[in-house]
């Protein structure tokens, strides 16, 4: 199913498909029409994708087909070892975890994980964790300090899950516990932003020396549909909440709160995972690099500095 | 009559300050309780006990030993991000200042608390319903980073909405910046008391107000991670009774104490007298 302003591009790919079939069938020459839509297809293209609004690249982080955490892990890493359970109440399929290793480093990596269909959705409560899911992610980050490997952190959650039994099991406590968890590492951590950054359940896995976002994510204090909710009474003005909450990649970098912004294929992610897998793996080891040369204290103070400058205000 | 209406509308806009208002309602119990009498009781229902929300002056009264409190707050809120919903964002602020008589949702200072020196940080309800952006995250790390270069111990009073949507991921990122302040503190050993008031919820809650060594929480108040209207709207069940209560939360180990407002004071100053440094263990 294409995204709304996504439709007109389909239906121009699709056209020039069909002709394109027709010339080879039939044997008549249509190279000259099929030039005409091709440059016409290319102009729609960077036309659509050059302006896109916040609300629509929320709509493109939010794109089926958009890689996940086990598709980015399984794609620009190998020796993956799944690690299950917080070894207190359960195993948490929001949240995904293990070592692996990314061009000969051994590495701990951990995700919000979301369905790639609504079945798989659906035993993953859509990527939104209980508390088992941080408890899970904490006993990885004590696994990272342990054996001094680097902790990768990839996010893409709706936000923390607002249920009854979240909120039994402490799921503000556990959001807290993480966050710090996370700063006190003592190894190199870096965080990337795959498609969605809602709020406190994003940001207890988002507490990285260097957080990286993908170019159509979103990352914020509220999904812009609960924003609109709020501010104007009605979820339907999600886009202009959007637009208010300036969420989107360009935005976070301007005001320090991402560090770098990993380049999507034209039309996003979904449109050409392989290459998004590229610049991502890219970006990871430039980073990984950046970092390599900081000590277990340095990369401690390295992180409080880096959210310790985070905030505007006047004297 | 038009007249009557205007006045009316004045007094729900708690405009009339001309008209002192001497009598006040218990939300609970129904109760007609004198002001002064409330006041006196710490805005604790003379009747049910019910708890009212104190203002953050009354609590800074009530928890800093008599003379003691020097304040350290006081930085001003900006609009980083243009932020205009069904009203620009300085208008909203400028109206909350009016009725909050301060800049921002917090209020602290330097004091002692049973003779302990302490950094006391009280957050305010009037102010956008205490919701934490920029100012309030900066002021509860400054006060915690003072607290750890003096020996102080830190004592924070939490009432909160959540995170200003307004300063949106810059709010978000102040649960990162004050959590990693109380690490100073960790390396010095000093001792932080959290108290949950009612509401206390979303970014406050799962930031500093539940990384305490000791968290006490007024009777009834409603402390959670999301509130319960988005519980409600997700799960489209109803919730149980007491659901997100202080009792609650003490039922499923969040809490260490619900304590009386009335006790409140007594009980922090021993927690601290216990857990700080400049009170040294005698042994024999
Ligand atoms: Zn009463």
């Amino acid at each position: 199913m294409p995204l709304e302003f996504e439709k007109p591009i389909e239906e121009l790919e699709a056209k020039i498909a069909e002709l394109e079939g027709f010339a080879a069938s039939s044997g008549v020459d249509l190279s000259d029409e099929l030039q005409v839509l091709r440059e016409r297809l290319a102009q729609l293209k960077a036309e659509t994708f050059s302006n896109l609004s916040r609300w629509e690249r929320v709509q493109l982080a939010r794109a089926p087909g958009r890689p996940t955490t086990l598709d980015v892990i399984g794609s620009i890493m190998s020796d993956f070892v799944e690690l299950s359970g917080d070894r207190t109440f359960g195993d948490d399929a929001a949240v995904v975890g293990g070592l692996a290793r990314l061009e000969g480093q051994s590495v701990v990596v951990v995700g919000h994980q979301k369905g790639r269909d609504t079945k798989e959705n659906i035993r993953r409560n859509f990527a939104m964790p209980h508390p088992e899911g941080y408890r899970k992610a904490m006993r990885l980050m004590d696994l990272a300090d342990r054996f001094g490997r680097p902790f990768i952190a990839f996010i893409d959650t709706p936000g923390a899950y607002p249920g009854i039994s979240a909120e039994e099991r402490g799921q503000a406590w556990v959001i807290a516990q993480s966050i710090q968890r996370m700063a006190r590492l003592r190894v190199p951590a870096i965080a990337v932003i795959l498609g969605e950054g809602g709020s406190g359940g994003a940001l207890a896995i988002g507490v990285g020396n260097r957080v990286l976002i993908l170019e159509n994510a979103w990352y914020s204090v509220i999904s812009p549909e609960s924003c609109a909710a709020i501010l104007w009474r009605d979820a339907k003005e999600a886009a202009k909440a959007a637009e208010a909450l300036k969420l989107t990649a360009p935005d976070l970098l301007s005001l320090g709160i991402v560090d770098r912004i990993i380049p999507e294929p034209d039309g996003g992610a979904h449109r050409n995972p392989a290459a998004a897998m590229a610049g991502i793996r890219q970006a990871l080891l430039e980073t990984l690099a950046e970092l390599a040369h900081l000590g277990p204290e340095e990369l401690f103070e390295d992180r409080y500095r880096r959210f310790r400058g985070l905030g505007q205000y006047q004297n | 009559m038009a007249l009557e209406r205007l006045f009316r509308r004045r007094r729900a806009q708690g405009e009339a300050r001309d008209i002192p208002e001497l009598w006040t309602k218990c939300p609970k119990c129904d109760a007609q309780i004198y002001k002064k009498d409330l006041e006196t009781n710490l805005y604790v229902c003379p009747k049910c006990s019910h708890h009212l929300r104190m203002p953050a002056d009354r609590r800074v009264a009530m928890l800093a030993d008599a003379g003691s409190f020097e304040e350290i707050t006081g930085l001003k809120p900006t609009d980083p991000l243009g932020f205009v919903d069904t009203e620009p964002y300085p208008k909203r602020l400028e109206r909350y200042q009016r009725e909050a008589g301060r800049p921002d949702a917090i209020v602290g200072g330097r004091c002692t608390i049973g003779g302990v020196p302490s950094v006391l940080l009280v957050m305010d309800y009037a102010f956008a319903g205490g919701s934490m952006g920029s100012v309030v995250g900066e002021e509860i790390t400054r006060g915690v980073e003072q607290a750890a270069q003096e020996g102080r111990a830190v004592v924070i009073v939490a009432v909160s909405g959540g995170a200003r949507m307004q300063e949106a991921a810059l709010s978000l990122m102040q649960m990162a910046k004050t959590t990693l302040a109380l690490d100073r503190l960790w390396a010095r050993r000093l001792p932080y008391v959290s108290i949950l008031t009612d509401p206390t919820t979303g970014g406050v809650t799962a930031s500093f107000a539940a990384l305490a060594d000791v968290i006490l929480a007024e009777p009834g108040a409603l402390i959670g991670f999301a509130g319960p209207r988005v519980i409600k709207q997700t799960i489209r069940q109803d919730l149980p009774e007491g659901f997100q209560r202080s009792e609650f939360l003490l039922k499923h180990g969040m809490v260490d104490q619900v304590v009386d407002r009335r006790q409140l004071k007594g009980t922090v100053a021993q927690v601290l007298k216990l857990l700080h440094p400049s009170t040294v263990n005698r042994v024999g």
